[in-house]
């Protein structure tokens, strides 16, 4: 089988700088990230997992090409076989790529919910397709005509979430798409992702979350510092964690309360 | 909500009073002789006809009974009587602002039409040729005064191009009656270009930054990842996000829209309650001043209390929510 052999999205030495100003005048390049990989494939739901400020939003946005225009980066991102050029992401996302962002301030204060998840679907059935997947995830018909202000956290949430399901979608990467979001739309949230990849598409989960990751992850990739620590079978994720090949991913692991919670190993005195 | 405009309101009448007093104390103060003033164009009057004018006019009276009896009548609504025309204030407004807000309210509308478009495009543009251009031109205009461009355009068009006229607001020499509309909109052009050239950079910088804030905000971010083009970010967010405080802003330039024409209709000698205010002033008619400056405090303070509404209540976030006064 071919599709084995060639991952849908293979990221390969990813490294993103900023150049910014510090003391006034003099000028250098930060590197939030450097030489980060992982791969993805048809199918697949890969979790990344990290720290807060450990890239992972970054890697999402150099994915979908909309970094900050101070960010440079080098690395390659080879999507079905071909380098993803800016270009090719501009053509790609929305259509093929779908994106679920992190926070509910990436919706637009001043336009009803319900008309921003029908942009990008065809016009004829949008707002019918809206109103679909509103019933689908838990949103009443009337919560369509309302502003961002006037709905909760959650309900925010699963709006962004709608608007990732589009027809043909073959890679979605879904930044944080899980706090502060009710168990019941949560269980329906990750059941999504699982429908995703069920149909054909590879799905990157971004979190810090390792137990949601797990539950649905077949991987997960584990960064530090803007670096792949290791890639491993989320099921590496158990017992001791004696399958798991980086010390940090096992401390990690072992941090967890229910998995013998060792405080000595994290070093909180020094 | 009504108590908030009701606040507005009498805040308006004591400005209103606190105006009519200085402006009154101002002329006071002001060496200009009202009776001297109106004499200059009569010198055959003599010394006892002078005396007559002023005990006429009430202008040997002391400035506080003057305010007093001015301020009663005005209660009654009568705005008194112009020492230079010899007819009611209120008439004299009343044919004059005619075709001062005519002026004023075309330069208001293409200013502000096309500073929001060049804003728009310019943020749409960042950094590019057109925004550096864009940029600069807006720089330049808020830099000139108002006659100085007056004058510029005087000079180009009407002196050395010869298409426009120098001034008026119609042919020398003509009856009213035979004064077409071609006319009028020829004498009308010059004096409302330079007033829309000047309130297009004030539109033009304001929209531009606030288009910028927007393109940096995390829903455009968003709007980019679900592949929407610059038109469509436009179009389905910048526009929605950007127009309220760009009217807003539009509305609060009422003040400088009214400086901006006392100065242009004196350049242009275009006859409108400008050119009305500037001569009340210089020949000491303190009713005729007293009352343009009322009409324009209004007006200036209509164009602030729009702008306020618009920001406070137009918001579709303010709308469902308590309004805090």
């Amino acid at each position: 089988m071919r599709i084995a052999v060639q991952p849908l999205l293979k990221v390969e030495n990813l490294s993103i700088g900023f150049s910014q100003y510090f003391r006034g005048t003099q000028k250098r390049v930060i590197h939030p990230i450097s030489n980060l990989n992982v791969d993805i494939n048809e199918g697949e739901i890969v979790a990344v997992l990290g720290a807060s400020g450990s890239g992972k939003s970054l890697l999402a946005h150099a994915i979908l090409g909309i970094l900050p225009t101070n960010a440079i980066y080098s690395g390659s991102m080879i999507y079905r076989g071909v380098e993803l050029t800016k270009k090719r992401k501009e053509e790609l996302r929305g259509r093929e790529i779908s994106f679920i962002p992190q926070s509910v301030n990436y919706l637009d204060p001043l336009m009803p919910v319900g008309k921003q998840v029908q942009i990008g679907l065809d016009k004829q059935s949008a707002q019918e397709r809206q109103k679909m997947l509103f019933a689908h995830y838990g949103l009443k018909e009337s919560d369509g005509k309302l502003y961002p202000h006037e709905l909760s956290g959650g309900m925010l949430r699963r709006a962004l979430f709608a608007t990732s399901v589009r027809e043909g979608v073959k890679l979605v990467i879904a930044d944080e798409p899980t706090p502060g979001i009710h168990p019941k739309a949560l269980k329906e949230i990750l059941k999504q992702l699982r429908q995703f990849a069920k149909e054909g598409a590879g799905v990157m989960l971004i979190t810090h979350d390792i137990m949601s990751a797990i539950e649905i992850a077949n991987r997960v990739a584990v960064i530090k510092d803007g670096q792949t620590m290791e890639i491993s079978a989320a099921s590496a994720f158990s017992g001791t964690g004696e399958q798991l090949k980086t010390e940090y991913a096992r401390r990690l692991w072992r941090a967890l309360p229910q998995n013998d919670f060792e405080c000595q190993e994290l070093r909180w005195e020094a | 909500m009504s108590q908030k405009i009701l606040m507005r309101f009498l805040r308006m009448i004591t400005l209103m009073f606190g105006l009519s007093i200085l402006t009154f104390w101002l002329l006071h103060l002001s060496p200009i002789d009202p009776v001297n003033a109106y004499a200059v164009s009569d010198t055959s009057m003599s010394q006892e006809q002078l005396e007559k004018l002023k005990e006429y006019w009430g202008v040997d009276k002391s400035p506080v009974k003057q305010y007093f009896s001015w301020a009663g009548a005005l209660l009654r609504g009568d705005f008194g009587v112009s020492k230079l025309y010899r007819t009611p204030v209120i008439n004299i407004i009343k044919s004059r602002a005619m075709t001062s807000f005519v002026l004023m309210g075309t330069a208001w509308l293409l200013s502000g039409v096309l500073g929001y478009i060049l804003g728009a495009v310019a943020a749409m543009k960042r950094g590019k040729l057109l925004d550096r251009f864009i940029k600069w031109y807006s720089y330049i205009l808020v830099s000139i005064p108002t006659f100085l461009l007056a004058l510029i355009l005087l000079l180009v068009f009407a002196v050395w191009l010869g298409i426009f006229p120098i001034g008026l607001t119609k042919p020398i020499g003509l009856a009213n009656a035979d004064v077409t509309l071609a006319d009028r909109l020829r004498h009308f052009i010059l004096p409302a270009l330079t007033l829309s050239l000047l309130g297009v950079a004030n539109i033009a910088m304001h929209t531009r930054e606030k288009m910028i804030d927007i393109l940096n905000t995390e829903y455009v971010t968003f709007a980019r990842a679900r592949g929407e083009t610059s038109w469509q970010i436009f179009k389905n967010h910048g526009f929605r996000n950007s127009i309220i405080p760009a009217i807003s802003i539009q509305f609060a330039y009422f003040s400088e829209l009214f400086g901006g024409s006392v100065l242009a209709e004196q350049v242009f000698a275009y006859p409108g309650l400008g050119i009305t205010l500037t001569n009340a002033g210089l020949k000491g008619d303190l009713p005729l001043l007293l009352g343009i400056i009322l009409i324009a405090s209004l007006f200036v303070f209509i164009g602030n209390f729009i702008a306020d509404i618009l920001n406070t209540i137009i918001d579709p976030r303010m709308k469902r929510g308590d309004i805090r006064c």
